[in-house]
Formats: structure tokens, C-alpha cells, sequence
């Protein structure tokens, strides 16, 4: 029997009405496990539900039903053993800005109940392996966001959790920053047994660093499995259209639906997206119908299929699009 | 639990040593309060009920009640910037005792009100001020006032986890101290003040501390006076403290 780390099942939680805001689902019946060492990466819009998830996985929140296993243990019946055995990073920056780096990382492992010494030596290890060594005995408040980051990661791994979760990452981020901090996570996958729970709104970064993929929409799993087995469950390659006015009344859409080997076509604004069973042959195809009815076209593309087709195949809707209404 | 209140009192500590503005904030506005109130009320010795005494002499243990409370009422402010960053989650994720959590901060709040307290009375001391009670009076004083920074401190804990704003803690804490400060004997002797100023202050935590310092640093103290009163402040602090540390619960039910 394979052994999860996390095993969470049917988590439903409705956050009350507010004087301004309606009553929220933010999670829906969502089932989700992780194995042992395995970095999961839980994908989807603002909004989808993955930070209520990481909130009731790390016991900081609790779900209106469901159940969860989190390193063996029950979040509500062993909420503590939950907590000795897990390092959360918030989404927004977990350090205190007052104290320096190494005050912070001693300060959390004592928490944890190392001594003094472990402790030093703990943190010391970490600046060391964050390269944060010479700004150790800095204010945080001093930090750039990037650092920042690395030591809210650090502040996560001080007493060595058998899980890690990491919420968001990267978002805020500059580019260079944000390579670092993957380049990071990709040396922490695999090492000590190491379970990892990432959530993340940029599809490249899903790809990049999660060996499993759960794609949550409205505050349910949708999909499942590794990026490559998801990409390969798509059938043939993508077709990318970029037309120069929106197809309002659908004339375009059922134009190219008349062409063969060429389905599951989504229309958002001036771009239409197809799956076709070739690109090679379709690309020639498509142009060639377009022109004669005279509908100019600004680009098109082809492309294997990306996660960005993954999520537009099980949820309706291209990322963008979503992230956009979130 | 202690050695978690030990730890995220250190924590406290150091942040507000590193910051010499805030500290000397704290230092000089009740300076201000008793000098000022000192002079703008030293005709009120005159009115029937003072007695002999000097109005400083009065004033200055009422003064460090008043300092306690305002400066408390900005203890959720540390709370609040810890919620907005995600110390705060982070630390509940942890196993970390949520009384240590709160008592830690406390003490460290209640750090500031000792140090304060001192420096009131060395300068009432310096203009003018006399007691007869000896060291036990200031003892008691000393204590009083840290219960009532305990004791508003938590509220001020609490009002923070609860709405999570710092706008909302300022304005409920104004709200709150100014009617303490002044429906108590903190000011003025509760014979010259109208009947339901003393009847209101019969409730306010803060007309006890005012109490118990003033009688233990008389000639001749009415111990039983001074015990009850003390011993009040002790019940509210202890009840308000426990309340506050339940209020990380409802804050854990809105994230």
C-alpha cells in the first residue's frame, strides 16, 4: 500500500456572509493525497480554494466536514502533532521584520522545542544553504523581497517537517527572484524524505517544480496525475488563432467545425483556441478556410499541448481567463 | 507554556528596544500628562475635600494609572502587523502555546507600564511630591499599574485578533480609555465629582488601581481598602486574560 503524507477527503468550507460579501464555498468536496517525497502541486486561479486548503491541512483553519491526514495524523482529533510535524509558509512573508534573520530561524526552532545550541547551529545551517549567511545578523525589514522569501522557506524547515507547504511561493517576485527561489525548491525536492504541498497560479511554475499536479477550479480537484501524463492526455497538438475582430455571432467557430480533425473549440474575445489531430496539416487548413471567406487573421500558432490546455480542457476556461474573473 | 511566554517575550523585548523613537514616545508623553494636568488642575487643592495635600502629590499615582492604559491600548498594534504579514498564521501553524503567545506579549507591555511607572513618580518626586507610605506603597502601586496594562493589554489583544485593523483597535481603544480616565479619581477627589462620576468609577478597573496606590502610599493606609481593590484587579485581569486568549480561536475561524 503506498503511503500518503497528506490525504485529504471531501473538505467542504463555507466562510460565513459578511456585511459586503455573500456567503463563500471555498472548498467544495475537495479529495486530494500526496505521497511520501512526492512535490504536489496544487494549480488554479485566486480564488479556486487552494489557500483554505493549505490553511486546513497546516490546522490553522478547520472545514465544515470532511476529514484530513497530515503525516499520519488527524488535523482536528492531533491538531499538535499535525503542527510538530509540518512547516507552513503563508503567502504573505512569515518573518518578523524587527528581528534578523538568524533571530528569527532561532526563535522558530526553539518554538519547536530545540535547545539553544541546536537551534544556532539549525539556523546557521539554513542561512548557509539559503545564502543568506552574510545578512544573518541583519533586520529583516532590510531584506529584498527575494530574501525575504528564502527565509520564510527557511523559517518552514527549521525542525526538519516531514511536510512542507508552500503557499504562493513566488507570487510578488521579480523574474530573477523567482528563478532562485525554484532553483530552491527543486534541490529541497527528494531530500530527506521530504513531502512538498506547493500552491501556485503560474502554470510555469507548476510545471517546472511539481512532480504530481492536482488542478483545482471553484474548490474542487478537477484533474489529476504528473504535467507529462496530463499534456499527454490530450489528444494531438493545440491551435492558437488570433483574429483581428472578436467572432461575436460564431461565424468563425463554425466555420473551422466544419473542418475535419479538428474539435474541442473554445472562443474567449479576438482568440480561439482547437485541439487538432495534426498540427502540420491544419495550420494550412485553417488559413485556407479563413481566407475565403475573407476573415483576416493576425496569427496563428501551433503548439503541444501545454498546461494552460490541460486547464482550459477540464474546466471550460483558458487560465487567463479565469485568473481574470478571480 | 512558560518557556514559550519566555521566549516570545524576548521576542518583544528586543523589537521594542530597537526602536529608541517609540521608547522615548512612551517616556515622554506621560511626562507631559503630569506636568501639564499638574498645572492646568493645582487649584483644585483649594476645593473641601483635599485635605493638606499638594495636588501633585495627588495626581502622580492617578497619572500612572492613566499611562498604563493609554499606552496598553496600543498593544493589539503589535498583534495587528503580525496578521497583516503571516507571522501570525505562522505561528498558530506552529506548536506553539497560544497562552505563551499572549502572555509573552503582555509581559513585555507590562515591562514598559513598570519602567513608566518608575519615571512618573521620580518626576512627581522632583516637583514636589511627598509620601508618607514608604516602600510598600510604591510596591503595591508598581504592581496595580502593571495589572492595569496587563489587564487593558489583553483587551486590546483581543480587539485586535477580532477585527484585524489597526483604524478599528485605535479608535475602540480611544473610545474606551478617555471615559475610564476621567470617570474615576484619577483627577479629582471623588467628593468634589458628581455623584454618578463616583458611581460609574465604582466599576472602573482603573478608579481600583487609582484606589489601592493612593491609600498604600498614605500615612496611614486602610489595608482592607487597598486588598479588595488589588485583589479586583486581579480577577479582571485574570478573567480579560483568558478571554483574550480565546479570541485566537475566533480568529482562526475567520481566516
Amino acid at each position: 500500500m503506498a503511503t500518503y503524507a497528506v490525504e485529504a477527503v471531501d473538505l467542504v468550507k463555507t466562510y460565513p456572509a459578511g456585511r459586503k460579501n455573500p456567503p463563500l464555498r471555498a472548498l467544495d468536496g475537495l479529495t486530494v493525497s500526496v505521497g511520501e517525497g512526492v512535490v504536489l502541486g496544487l494549480l488554479g486561479p485566486n480564488g479556486a480554494g487552494k489557500s483554505t486548503t493549505v490553511k486546513i491541512l497546516t490546522t490553522l483553519s478547520r472545514a465544515d466536514s470532511g476529514s484530513a491526514l497530515v503525516a499520519g495524523y488527524d488535523v482536528n482529533r492531533s491538531p499538535d502533532r499535525v503542527r510538530r510535524s509540518i512547516g507552513y509558509v503563508p503567502q504573505k512573508s512569515s518573518s518578523d521584520p524587527m528581528a534578523t534573520g538568524l533571530e528569527n530561524l532561532v526563535l522558530s526552532g526553539r518554538i519547536f522545542g530545540l535547545s539553544r545550541q541546536e537551534s544556532l547551529q539549525r539556523a546557521r545551517e539554513l542561512l548557509d544553504r539559503f545564502g543568506l549567511t552574510e545578512h544573518g545578523d541583519r533586520p529583516v525589514k532590510t531584506y529584498s523581497g527575494g530574501m525575504q522569501r528564502k527565509l520564510d522557506v527557511a523559517l518552514g524547515l527549521v525542525h526538519r517537517p516531514k511536510v512542507l507547504f508552500l503557499d504562493e511561493p513566488t507570487t510578488g517576485l521579480d523574474p530573477e527572484a523567482r528563478a532562485d527561489l525554484w532553483n530552491e525548491v527543486v534541490r529541497l525536492s527528494g531530500q530527506e524524505g521530504l513531502t512538498v504541498l506547493l500552491t501556485t497560479h503560474y502554470l510555469e511554475e507548476a510545471d517546472r517544480l511539481a512532480g504530481q499536479l492536482a488542478i483545482v477550479d471553484h474548490g474542487r480537484i478537477v484533474a489529476e496525475g504528473t504535467p507529462e501524463a496530463l499534456k499527454a492526455s490530450l489528444r494531438g497538438d493545440s491551435v492558437h488563432v488570433e483574429l483581428v475582430d472578436p467572432d461575436t455571432d460564431g461565424t468563425v467557430r463554425a466555420l473551422l467545425g466544419q473542418l475535419p480533425g479538428i474539435g474541442e473549440i473554445v472562443v474567449e474575445g479576438n482568440t480561439l483556441r482547437a485541439r487538432v489531430d495534426r498540427g502540420a496539416t491544419a495550420v494550412p487548413a485553417v488559413l485556407g478556410a479563413l481566407e475565403d471567406k475573407a476573415i483576416p487573421v493576425v496569427a496563428v500558432t501551433v503548439s503541444r499541448p501545454s498546461l494552460d490546455d490541460v486547464y482550459l480542457q477540464h474546466t471550460g476556461r483558458s487560465f487567463r481567463v479565469a485568473e481574470e474573473a478571480a | 507554556m512558560i518557556a514559550h511566554t519566555g521566549l516570545v517575550f524576548g521576542r518583544w523585548m528586543r523589537a521594542s528596544y530597537r526602536q529608541p523613537a517609540l521608547i522615548a514616545f512612551t517616556l515622554v508623553q506621560p511626562a507631559i500628562w503630569l506636568l501639564l494636568f499638574g498645572q492646568l488642575f493645582q487649584g483644585v487643592v483649594r476645593l473641601p475635600g483635599f485635605g493638606d495635600s499638594s495636588y501633585i502629590a495627588f495626581l502622580t499615582p492617578g497619572i500612572v494609572m492613566m499611562t498604563a492604559l493609554m499606552t496598553s491600548g496600543w498593544s493589539g498594534t503589535s498583534f495587528v502587523q503580525d496578521m497583516e504579514r503571516g507571522v501570525m498564521d505562522r505561528m498558530l501553524a506552529s506548536p506553539v502555546s497560544r497562552g505563551g503567545l499572549m502572555a509573552g506579549q503582555l509581559l513585555s507591555n507590562a515591562t514598559t507600564t513598570l519602567i513608566q511607572t518608575i519615571l512618573v513618580f521620580a518626576i512627581g518626586i522632583a516637583a514636589g511630591a511627598r509620601y508618607d507610605g514608604g516602600i510598600f506603597g510604591y510596591l503595591v502601586t508598581i504592581v496595580a499599574s502593571m495589572l492595569v496594562g496587563t489587564a487593558f493589554g489583553s483587551l486590546s489583544n483581543a480587539v485586535a485578533l477580532l477585527t484585524r485593523q489597526q483604524e478599528a483597535l485605535i479608535g475602540i481603544s480611544q473610545f474606551v480609555s478617555l471615559p475610564l480616565t476621567f470617570m474615576s479619581s484619577i483627577m479629582i477627589d471623588p467628593t468634589v465629582a458628581p455623584h454618578w462620576v463616583n458611581v460609574a468609577a465604582r466599576f472602573n478597573p482603573v478608579d481600583w488601581a487609582t484606589i489601592a496606590a493612593r491609600q498604600s502610599l498614605a500615612a496611614a493606609p486602610d489595608w482592607s481598602s487597598v486588598s479588595r481593590h488589588c485583589l479586583y484587579l486581579l480577577a479582571f485581569t485574570l478573567i480579560v486574560g483568558w478571554l483574550s486568549t480565546r479570541a485566537f480561536r475566533t480568529y482562526q475561524r475567520s481566516v
